[in-house]
């Protein structure tokens, strides 16, 4: 049916395609015309190094003078407001620049380069893009829903991330070289502080490849680098949420004796995410009238950047970690407790009865989980003597019973007390209440919609993979495998780095761990009923609190003794120490049985499509 | 008269109780509950008055889903009525259609044949069986759960499958008719429906396991929203909201019809299982029970109407005349009694039809139950009730 014979559906008004074909052809002939001013400028640079500073001079700050001065007049001629806005905006731009260049010590070569020559040639690739994914949009969204082409540019992408990391590596580690490097680094520093000058680093690159050792210089710079990396941690957790959402429908799918999403994608509706995501995106912005407008748009920013901030010193394995704080733990538990501030301030500024619900069953549930959560992190932390996460995994490298959960009887009930409460912390079920829907009809986010709704999600999803990865680094040995990590292949050739990357240390390992604990979580949802708040105020304060108390005071006279001062405690210990990691092999024995039970009786179990038990089908 | 002021819009907060406690200011807060809201059963609105998530008073408002239905009664046939009845409790319409047919079958003197009666009993079981299932797989929901939702419904499906085979329709069946039922069962059909039942009846435990005796599920229900039996019977309570309150009346049994006599089963009452007689778990948990003594019934039903050959209709159900008489029949629905009351004057139309909807008089107790209990515990205080919104407001 096409759209015209649907008569609710309005067809697109002429103009409007009209104008959207001429934004389509700005977008190419401005990409084009930025993309050849970028390469006749890097031409320039090329063939004139000596009296660059005026080259500049003139390029960026007197030609938009002038063009500003002859669009002006062009534009007062015409009445067109657009032209002679765009006239005086040159100007401007002209003399501030002209102005920074003039009053600042700042190397005239360095800002040329990044402004006429990068600059440009960023933007027309910037524009090129986004005229081809408009052009392309169509036929994307087809190849997305087929079967193989998905997979593919599934696999295609995440290669790409690998590789497009593994690039960014390289060249940090190539930079901090040649900053090391004494032949070419002198005792002249840059004006912003770093090791390496422009001078320095053009001896390096000589001739043609000059150009090289402009982009190179900004990269010695941490602030530099961090926007890069903040990026990849950005894409990183909006990747989890997406394939969360997906495992946990499913999940609850096969709980719930469905299929759950099939369609999108192909292989079992793979990309339901993204479709959903896109959808989310293109919907209407809300904003109930009578809220606070400004409150509305920052709750849901206020929730999902100290999520991301979470990850900033979550380590993934020994070297894979944004910042390697020394108070790590501490910081983690900081950032998601301020997730909670997003919450309340959306229930408050939806003005919506339900919503102010939602946010005071947060805040109630907040004061009541952040204190056991913290006091069974204790735990751990005295048992290994050290807040730096990366400290405390590197006592859990010596295979399963070298795991802190089977370090002693308190750290087991210390795991199982932190799971609880951080349950509790991601609002899932069966502490969902700020969100209870068959309460409060949505809670804290019932007037949210589209994007920033789905911020909440992507907050909620990357919290649950941060609690998760905390418990993992601080009771179940980390990145590191149920073996001794000395029993490692150490070869340098890609065969052991494989096997050493798979069984026994690495982030692979770390996230299939997370999994497994995310994997318990959504299970729990889809089993389990609500809690009533007042019974997750006394679960908390009356049970998990004096609990975790106990725990901690039991733990410390626990290691009080556990040394080689009290030898006959100290065998006792490692007797204990090695009943509980048996006790722990049972259990994940009987998890991972529980599991492949599960899956290879799947149909029977939960009878998907009850029509198998159908009479005569 | 001049005196008088019409407001267009009373100020609904005018006798909050503000207070303050110190420098604390505290106030009461009116909240609509419906009749948009996911748990109110379909467009309940229940006005609150609340003091933080203590809820002070609850107001049920009905009339969202009104549609005259008795007013259409009188206007149409007897037969012709069948199908608005259907819509009343849309969750049971064998049983609504059952209770307008034996209305008039009492009013007219009507003769139902015996293999007739034998399937109207194993089909207003079978009803009560899947408005049962709906009932508790909503009530899980109501308390967070969604899997028993999912369950309920697989199960559900398929008597809905039995029903369409029967009569083509999966909600509204009109089925049950004035004489007996529209057609005879299709081939196979004992058979099929026994089989279903084999399939069912351990289905029943894997509910208690996974909801009935859950830990937290126990922890929401006993002890909220309980109803005496004294409270009960004065508010007019029926159906398994009565029986939750350890009263053991089921028509069923006080006047059997339809040859309830002749089956053998039990009425399963509250016990106060799991905390005080008459909460909200005795309710949901008689209604667990009663499935099991449906699957009795039927299984007996089918039994007898393997030996029951004859007739499936009353030849002249379409053209009955109703006597210048009245009559108020009732019979026990899946939600409690539910009774029509017919007035005929010597034509084929009713002077006057009225139907007494058991949801309608089990609603009337919230505010009865739901007062001075915290926000949490009204959905399951009126999922326990289990009120469908179509039979209320007719």
């Amino acid at each position: 049916m096409s759209q015209a014979t649907i008569p609710w559906i309005e067809p697109v008004p002429e103009k409007r395609v009209a104008m959207r074909r001429k934004a389509l052809l700005v977008l190419f002939g401005g990409g084009l015309t930025a993309l050849i001013v970028g390469c006749v400028m890097l031409g320039v640079f090329r063939a004139l190094p000596d009296q660059v500073g005026t080259i500049v001079f003139i390029l960026a700050g007197v030609l938009p003078i002038l063009g500003g001065l002859g669009l002006i007049p062009l534009g007062l001629l015409n009445g067109s407001v657009v032209l002679t806005t765009l006239g005086f905006a040159q100007i401007g731009i002209g003399a501030l620049v002209g102005g920074l260049l003039k009053a600042t010590p700042i190397d005239p070569l360095v800002v040329g380069v990044l402004l006429l020559v990068i600059g440009p040639i960023a933007a027309g690739l910037a524009m090129l893009t986004a005229a081809g994914v408009i052009v392309a949009f169509k036929q994307v969204v087809q190849l997305l829903l087929m079967r193989w082409t998905a997979l593919i540019l599934f696999c295609g992408g995440i290669v790409s991330i690998i590789l497009l990391v593994w690039a960014h590596a390289f060249v940090f580690r190539y930079v901090a070289q040649l900053a090391n490097d004494t032949t070419l680094n002198t005792s002249a520093t840059t004006t912003f502080g770093g090791d390496l000058t422009i001078a320095e680093l053009s001896t390096r690159f000589s001739g043609n490849w000059r150009p090289v050792a402009f982009v190179l210089w900004p990269l010695q710079f941490g602030l530099i680098r961090d926007l890069i990396a903040m990026g990849g941690v950005i894409g990183f957790i909006s990747i989890i949420p997406l394939y969360t959402i997906w495992w946990e429908r499913k999940v609850a799918g096969r709980i719930q004796s469905r299929l759950g999403p099939m369609r999108v994608g192909g292989w079992h509706g793979w990309a339901q995410s993204f479709a959903d995501g896109m959808k989310l995106i293109c919907k209407e912005d809300f904003v109930p009238p009578e809220g606070d407008g400004t409150l509305f748009r920052l709750a849901p920013y206020l929730a999902f950047v100290p999520a991301i901030c979470a990850f900033i010193a979550l380590p993934f394995a020994t070297t894979y970690v944004f910042r390697d704080l020394d108070v790590a733990l501490l910081f983690i538990l900081a950032m998601l407790g301020i997730e909670v501030l997003g919450v309340i301030i959306a229930g408050w500024a939806s003005n919506n009865k339900w919503s102010v619900y939602g946010a005071m069953r947060e805040a109630c549930q907040m004061v009541s989980y952040e204190i056991p959560m913290g006091m069974a992190l204790l735990v751990p932390v005295m048992t290994a003597g050290a807040l730096r996460l990366t400290d405390i995994a590197k006592l859990q490298q010596d295979g399963f019973g070298s795991w802190l959960a089977w370090n002693n009887p308190f750290c087991l009930i210390a795991f199982f007390c932190y799971y609880t409460a951080s349950l509790a912390s991601c609002k899932r079920a069966p502490f969902d209440l700020p969100e209870s829907e068959s309460e409060l009809v949505a809670g804290f986010h019932t007037e949210y919609s589209g994007f920033r709704w789905s911020l909440f999600f992507f907050a909620e999803y990357a919290a649950m993979f941060a609690v998760s990865g905390l418990a993992v680094i601080l009771f179940l040995g980390a990145w590191y495998g149920p073996l001794p990590l000395s029993w490692a292949p150490a070869g340098n050739d890609i065969a052991s780095a494989v096997v050493r990357g798979l069984l026994f240390d690495g982030p692979i390992l770390f996230i299939l761990k997370c999994g497994l604990l995310l994997y318990v979580q959504i299970w729990i949802r889809w089993t389990l009923p609500r809690i009533r708040i007042d019974q997750v105020l006394y679960a908390c304060i009356q049970v998990l609190l004096p609990l975790t108390m106990l725990v901690v005071l039991g733990s410390t006279f626990w290691l009080l003794f556990d040394n080689s001062a009290h030898p006959a405690f100290e065998s006792f210990a490692k007797v204990v120490r090695g009943l509980l990691s048996l006790v722990g092999v049972v259990i994940s024995i009987a998890i991972a049985g529980f599991i492949i039970f599960g899956f290879v009786n799947r149909r029977r179990l939960v009878g998907t499509l009850a029509i198998e038990h159908f009479p005569g089908s | 008269m001049a005196d008088t002021v019409l407001e267009s819009r009373p100020d609904l907060n005018l006798d909050v109780v503000r207070d303050e406690i110190g420098d604390v200011r505290t106030e009461e807060m009116l909240v609509n509950m419906g009749p948009q809201h996911p748990s109110t059963h379909g467009v309940l609105r229940i006005v609150l008055r609340t003091d933080g998530e203590m809820v002070l008073e609850a107001v049920p408002h009905i009339g969202y889903l009104h549609r005259c239905a008795e007013k259409i009664g009188e206007n149409v046939a007897p037969y012709q009525y069948i199908p608005y009845t259907d819509r009343m409790d849309y969750l049971a319409g064998m049983n609504n259609n059952l209770a307008f047919s034996l209305a008039i079958e009492a009013l007219t003197g009507l003769e139902v044949p015996k293999r007739a009666q034998v399937i109207r009993v194993i089909f207003a079981e079978m009803n009560r069986i899947a408005s049962h299932l709906v009932s508790m797989g909503a009530y899980g929901l109501d308390m967070g759960a969604f899997t028993p939702f999912l369950y309920a419904f697989r199960e559900r499906e398929r008597i809905l499958d039995l029903f369409e085979a029967s009569c083509g329709a999966r909600l509204t069946y009109s089925y049950i008719t004035i004489g007996g039922v529209t057609d005879d069962v299709p081939e196979r059909f004992i058979d099929v429906c026994r089989e279903y039942l084999d399939y069912f009846e351990p289905k029943i435990a894997e509910y208690n396991n996974l909801l009935s005796f859950n830990h937290i599920f126990v922890k929401r229900t006993a002890n909220v929203g309980i109803i005496s039996a004294e409270k009960a019977i004065n508010w007019g309570l029926s159906g398994p909201s009565l029986r939750g309150s350890g009263v053991k009346w089921d028509l069923r049994k006080v006047h059997p019809d339809c040859g309830y006599d002749e089956y053998d089963f039990d009425i399963p009452v509250g016990q106060g299982l799991k905390g005080q007689l008459g909460d909200c778990w005795d309710r949901y948990f008689v209604r667990i029970q009663e499935m099991q003594q449906s699957v009795r019934i039927v299984r007996q039903a089918l039994d007898k109407l393997a030996g029951t050959p004859g007739e499936y209709k009353h030849k002249s159900g379409k053209s009955v005349k109703l006597p210048k008489d009245e009559i108020y029949y009732e019979i026990e629905g899946a939600r409690g009694q539910l009774g029509f009351f017919i007035q005929g004057d010597g034509s084929q139309i009713p002077y006057r039809v009225k139907a007494r909807g058991p949801s309608y008089c089990n609603l009337s107790i919230t505010n009865e139950v739901v007062k001075d209990c915290l926000l949490a515990d009204v959905p399951a205080i009126i999922g326990s009730i289990d009120v469908v919104m179509g039979e209320v407001d007719r």
